[in-house]
Parts: C-alpha cells; sequence; structure tokens
C-alpha cells in the first residue's frame, strides 16, 4: 500500500506500525504535524496511543522516558529549539539507559524559516553519546523510525531522529510496511534510573562501554551506503583515485544525486562509519561533506583523515557557511553547471507575516503603544509566538524576542537594573511552556513589571493546538503569589479598548508585579470553530 | 517526462488546494511526486510558495533547481514575479492579475503587469471575478488551475477534472460541479 504523505506524516505513521505506546511533543514548526496526524489516526486510537499535547519539551521528554520505563515504546518530538529546553533529561536519559524503545526526534529549520536559530541537533546526539538516524527521504523516514526503536532496544540507549524542514515539510509517495505488536508493560527493575554520584559513575562507563557497539552497527547499516565507484570517474584518475569523494548527509544526499555527482557515501546513521570514509578517502583525492545544518560531519572528518587530507564543505566555503542546501549550491560546490532562469524581477517588495485581520494581539499592540509612548524610557519584552510580529511595522513595539518565557525574565533583570516601565509581552502556551517560573521570580523579588498575558485561547502560530493552560490561567497567577488587585482579565474588543489603555497605564504605575490578561479567541480557531 | 511547477500567492489563498489537486491526478496516474510546502510563520498573510515535481523517473530533490520550473502557478502578479529565477528559458506563468496588497510599499500596478507581460508565454487573468460571477468567489483557485491544464501537457484536462472530483467528493455534488465548473471556466480562456 503506497500514501503519499508529508516527511512528518510518514514519521507518524512509522513509529505507529513500529509499535508506539506514547508520543509526548510541545507544537513547533517543524515537527507540529507528526503529532498532530498520529491524534488523527484511527489506527493510532484504536490502539490507545498517548498523544495530547504537553506544556514543554522537558515535560514531554521526560514523560516519555517514564513511559519507557514502563516497558513501552515512546516518540518525543520537538522542533531544534525545543532539545534546549529539555536537554537535562535528554543527556541523562542516555545515561540511565531506557527499557523500551524510545526515539527522540528533533526537526531542525536551517534557514530559520520560522525559527530563531539554526542549530544542529546532531551535536545533541553526540553530545549524549548516542545513535542518530537521518533519513533523506520519506520512505526512508517510515523504515527508519522502526528500525530506531529496535536499535534503541538494542542497545539500552534513546535514539536521535533528526531531519530538516525540507523533508518535513514535503510530500512523497511512501510504501507503508508490516505493523508490528506494541510492547507488553513491563517495568523495569533495574538501579541504574537512580542517577546519584555512585550509579551514575557506573553508567556512565557504561554507556561509554556502548560506545563501540553503537560504531559497529552504523559501520554496518545499510542506510551508511559506499555507492561503487563508476568508470566513468576514472577520466581524470591520478594514482588511481578519483578527483573528488562526496560525503552526503540525510537531506543533502537527494541535491547531490540531483546533480549527478559520483563517488559518493551517504551516511543516514551515525557514530559516522569510520572505515566507510576512509576507504571513500582512499579512493579519492578530496572529500567534499554535503549537510544541512551545521559543519558537524565535515569537523568529525577533518579529524578522521588528518590535517593532511583535503576536506571542503560549509567550513572552507565550498559551501554557503548558513542557511539550508538546495540543489543549487549543491551544484556549485561539486563543480556541476547551474540553471539559468531569468534574473530577479524589477517591481518586487517584500511580504513577510503579519496578524491576521481583527486579531487581538492587534488590539493589544496599539493600547500598548499608546502607553508606551508616554514613558520615554518604556520597553517591551517579547516573547515566541504569532504575537512576536509586533515587533514588524505597523506595531514595532517590541525590544527583544530570545526564547519561550524570557519576555518576563528579561523584563525583571532590566526592572532590577533601574528599566521603568518593562513590560513583558507572553502568549497564553508560552506562558504555561516556560513563563510560570520567570513569573514567580519576579513575585519573590517584587519585580516593578508589567506582564500582558495576551491569552487567544489556543498556540495560534503553529496551527491552533491546545493551550496547556486555558482556563487556568488566573488562578495559576494567584497561585505564583500575583496580588489579587494586581491581577486583570480583560476583552480585547473596541469599545473596551479605552478602559484596558487606561488600565495598563494604572498598573505601570504599581511598583510590583502586575498581570494583565487580553483574552480573546484566535481568528483561525474561531473560523474553524463557527464552521463546526 | 517531468514537470517542475512552483505554486505561489499569498497565505491564505488557497495555494495548496491546487497542488492537493494536481498531486491527487499525479497519484491516479501513478507519476512519482515530491511537494515541498510552507508551513507555519508564513502562512500570516505573508508570500508562500510550494515546489511540486512530477516525473515518470525518480525524483530526487524535493526543490526545484534554478532554471528549471516549467510552469510557474500564481493567485496574485507580483508573487508570479518573485520566483522568475526559477521559470526555466520556456517555461510558463499562470497568474491572477489581480493584485493582493497588504503591504505599504507594494510595487506600482501597471509596472507589476507590465514587468510579467515582457516575459514569454504569460496567461493572466482576473479569476476572482470570474468565479465570482460564476457564483462561487472560492473557486478562483480552480479557475487558475483550468487556466494551467494547457500547460501541464503530462496530464490531460479529463485527469485533473477526475482529481477535483475526488478531492471534493466529502463536500458533496453540488460543490464538485461548482469547482468543475471553474476549471472549465479557467480551461476556456484564450492567451
Amino acid at each position: 500500500m503506497k500514501k503519499l504523505l508529508l516527511g512528518d506524516e510518514a514519521i507518524a505513521l512509522g513509529a505507529i506500525y513500529a509499535g508506539l505506546s506514547g508520543v509526548y511533543a510541545y507544537p513547533g514548526t517543524p515537527s507540529t504535524e507528526i503529532t498532530e496526524f498520529i491524534q488523527k489516526d484511527p489506527l493510532a486510537r484504536e490502539r490507545g496511543i498517548r498523544s495530547r499535547w504537553c506544556t514543554n519539551e522537558k515535560t514531554a521528554m521526560e514523560a516519555a522516558l517514564g513511559m519507557s520505563y514502563a516497558g513501552k515504546r515512546a516518540l518525543v518530538c520537538m522542533k531544534h529549539v525545543g532539545m534546549n529546553v529539555c536537554a537535562d533529561a535528554f543527556v541523562n536519559s542516555a545515561i540511565t539507559g531506557v527499557n523500551g524503545g524510545l526515539v527522540v526526534l528533533a526537526a531542525d529549520d536551517p534557514s530559520m524559516h520560522s525559527s530563531q536559530n539554526e542549530q544542529d541537533s546532531r551535536f545533541y546526539g553526540k553530545f549524549a553519546m548516542i545513535p542518530i538516524f537521518e533519513p533523506s527521504t520519506q520512505q526512508e523516514a517510515f523504515k527508519m523510525m522502526g528500525e530506531a526503536f529496535d536499535l534503541s532496544e538494542k542497545m539500552g540507549v534513546p535514539v536521535l531522529f533528526r531531519v530538516v524542514t525540507r523533508l518535513a515539510h514535503s510530500r512523497a509517495a511512501v510504501e507503508i510496511g508490516e505493523l508490528k505488536d506494541q510492547n507488553n508493560f513491563n517495568p523495569s527493575s533495574g538501579k541504574g534510573w537512580v542517577l546519584l554520584p555512585g550509579i551514575a559513575r557506573r553508567q556512565y562507563v557504561a554507556l561509554i562501554g556502548k560506545q563501540a557497539a553503537m560504531a559497529a552497527a552504523a559501520e554496518e547499516s545499510k542506510h551508511n551506503r559506499l555507492e561503487e565507484i563508476p568508470d566513468q570517474v576514472g577520466d581524470d584518475k591520478k594514482d588511481g583515485r578519483a578527483p573528488l569523494g562526496v560525503i552526503a548527509c540525510g537531506i543533502a544526499y537527494n541535491y547531490v544525486c540531483e546533480a549527478g555527482a559520483q563517488n559518493v557515501l551517504k551516511v543516514s546513521q551515525y557514530p559516522l562509519p569510520e572505515k566507510k570514509i576512509k576507504e571513500l578517502a582512499a579512493r579519492s583525492q578530496s572529500i567534499l561533506v554535503v549537510e544541512d545544518g551545521q559543519p558537524v560531519v565535515e569537523q568529525d572528518v577533518k579529524a578522521i583523515l588528518g590535517a593532511g587530507y583535503k576536506v571542503e564543505g560549509r567550513l572552507t566555503g565550498k559551501l554557503p557557511r548558513t542557511g539550508e542546501l538546495n540543489p543549487d549550491n549543491v551544484a556549485a560546490a561539486l563543480g556541476k553547471a547551474t540553471g539559468k532562469g531569468f534574473p530577479q524581477a524589477a517591481n518586487l517588495a517584500a511580504r513577510p507575516p503579519q496578524l491576521c485581520p481583527g486579531c487581538g494581539h492587534r488590539d493589544v499592540y496599539n493600547a500598548l503603544n499608546k502607553v508606551a509612548a508616554e514613558y520615554p524610557g518604556a520597553r517591551v519584552y517579547g516573547d515566541i509566538g504569532c504575537y512576536t510580529l509586533g515587533a514588524l511595522p505597523p506595531f514595532q513595539t517590541l525590544s527583544s524576542c530570545v526564547d519561550m518565557g524570557a519576555s518576563i525574565t528579561m523584563a525583571k533583570g532590566a526592572a532590577d537594573a533601574g528599566l521603568f516601565p518593562a513590560i513583558a509581552i507572553i502568549g497564553d502556551s508560552t506562558f504555561t511552556h516556560s513563563g510560570m517560573t520567570g513569573l514567580l521570580d519576579a513575585v519573590n523579588d517584587h519585580s516593578n513589571i508589567t506582564v500582558i498575558i495576551s491569552d487567544n485561547l489556543t498556540t495560534a502560530m503553529t496551527g491552533g493546538q491546545d493551550s496547556a493552560g486555558t482556563c487556568k490561567f488566573e488562578a495559576i497567577c494567584l497561585g505564583l503569589g500575583v496580588e489579587p488587585e494586581h491581577l486583570h482579565v480583560v476583552n480585547p474588543i473596541a469599545p473596551n479598548m479605552e478602559a484596558i489603555t487606561q488600565l495598563i497605564r494604572k498598573e505601570i504605575d504599581y511598583n510590583g508585579v502586575s498581570v494583565i490578561i487580553p483574552r480573546r479567541e484566535c481568528m483561525q480557531t474561531l473560523r474553524r470553530h463557527s464552521k463546526k | 517526462m517531468k514537470t517542475d511547477i512552483i505554486l505561489c500567492g499569498v497565505g491564505g489563498q488557497g495555494i495548496l488546494s491546487i497542488a492537493t489537486v494536481i498531486g491527487e491526478a499525479a497519484t491516479a496516474a501513478g507519476l512519482q511526486l515530491k511537494q515541498a510546502e510552507v508551513h507555519g510563520m508564513s502562512q500570516r498573510g505573508g508570500d508562500v510558495q510550494s515546489d511540486l515535481r512530477l516525473s515518470t523517473e525518480e525524483i530526487h530533490s524535493d526543490l526545484i533547481p534554478r532554471g528549471h520550473a516549467d510552469l510557474i502557478i500564481s493567485m496574485e502578479p507580483m508573487e508570479a514575479l518573485r520566483y522568475i529565477p526559477f521559470l526555466s528559458p520556456d517555461g510558463a506563468i499562470v497568474t491572477s492579475s489581480k493584485p493582493f496588497v497588504n503591504i505599504p510599499n507594494y510595487p506600482a500596478e501597471d509596472a507589476v503587469i507590465a514587468e510579467l507581460e515582457a516575459l514569454p508565454h504569460v496567461l493572466k487573468y482576473d479569476i476572482e471575478s470570474l468565479a465570482r460571477e460564476a457564483g462561487n468567489p472560492k473557486g478562483a483557485n480552480m479557475v487558475l488551475l483550468g487556466m494551467a491544464a494547457r500547460f501541464l501537457g503530462i496530464f490531460k484536462p479529463e485527469q485533473l477534472r477526475a482529481a477535483i472530483a475526488s478531492i471534493f467528493a466529502a463536500k458533496g455534488d453540488a460543490i464538485v460541479e461548482a469547482n468543475c465548473k471553474c476549471f472549465d471556466l479557467g480551461y476556456e480562456l484564450q492567451q
């Protein structure tokens, strides 16, 4: 049976077919569709696969580890920066080891289509010393998911599954394989889960002891394929060596094939297959490493082959240092002719994304701008979500956007330094993801900040997923110690805006923590709900 | 045989629906297909684009190389211009002629149209008005697909019509008919 699937959907279906019992995730482009697919899939429902959204990537990672402890197969999904949020649990899950198979999926976003950086999750895999899978195609993504679970159980460690935007959000036909049974409930009784120093030291030695087996598995893996060297490559051979060997990782392999390169080592499973790399090097005069993201493999290959061997890639400028790969920059690096299109059009303007017409964030920004203009020192610290677009015209309200939750804590730090008025704006889902702890710090310090939780009752930027704190915000803020007289819920519609503007003024002038919660449903989810 | 198509427009204009219909036709015809989509931030009123590659042979790259697109299908005239570096020298552009102005620095409309007209093989029309007159204002994208059909040599028009029927089947016969009608109106437009 063949199905037309997004890369994300192929990953989801691959996990379901591999006997998954639970997916744990926080929405984040380009990973969101994996969990959404599992939530809607009839087979997943029939199998009782746990799939509700988590509060953040750390809670997701820990819950998945708990499911693995109980013997079942669990999947954690996130965008690349989510790896930073769950890093503590992630790195330590390699030390505890796993019982049921545990796969951690990180969807990287080279070129930052919807992200604030282009960090490469493969560094995390190396850091935690666990195997990494990096599929090139949707078909491979489906198949590899099952293999990743098998390898996780065989090695007793989590496996990192790394994809990039272009695979996650590209559609192709996928042949669906065999459906596996789910694991039986079988909780671990091992002591290795208690990472007290004495035990952790033993566990760490055990993890290092597994490295040789992981390397051997990658060396033998059919996903690390040294292609036969075709005769025509021999035309300009020097001392029997082809002029160029190519190491193509993950999706880069597609661009290398598109350009018609030969003498290629395809890499889709890590740790790196050192023997195959040395074999390629022995039959080539130099090596070009083609990898999407950061030069992780290029650095390692340099170390493997030594300073005397010529290795090129993103570090040497053969490929661009930043941004995603594409068929054109890869063809150019391979010395192949690139296509000639028309020159760029003259009558062209950038069309950045913007807040939807009627969106409640618009009203909030208009009110904030009005009040902020009255205070020469005012700064508004932003956060991650649709409302980050408040940094762009026509609003240009925001002074910062760093990471999930940073609005409140940056406002607090700036206020500590004497900045006034320090205002934070954060969305409802981002607040429960990582804003609550910062608000507790501010309350405990009696910081002079005004926090706007712009509540649209959903996780809007990623397409309208449920938000963990809906209906709980007043209780959360009060529980954290916000004073009831400085906690306000308002409805940001035109007739109320004058009063809301006045309220913002009043709370700015209060010397302490104030929280204003403008609450109005997202226009996108409203339209969806009214259709039903 | 291969056909590389760039679909483009502004977030919310329905370019992914066109992609879905072509994808359905391609699957029914047993063609290979790869389609890179835009999800996430750009969908909020920004420019959106999708690379759709069809072939009788294996397709490697999810993205279309520069100068290789056989066809640009655009819901908006300036957005069609954005991707001409990807258009092959003998490629065609099928586009709505009506600007969607949601930015303060949108170029002069006449200049956009003139630049489009200076390119070879351009078919443009006010598809929104045509769809509205046909009583199906949401069918502008199907008018555009109809216009594109003459450049999609890899399919017969009947195959695309059948794909529309299958994609919209769940919404009932009236919706299928309204969309097929829009497709036909687009197909009958002369250059």
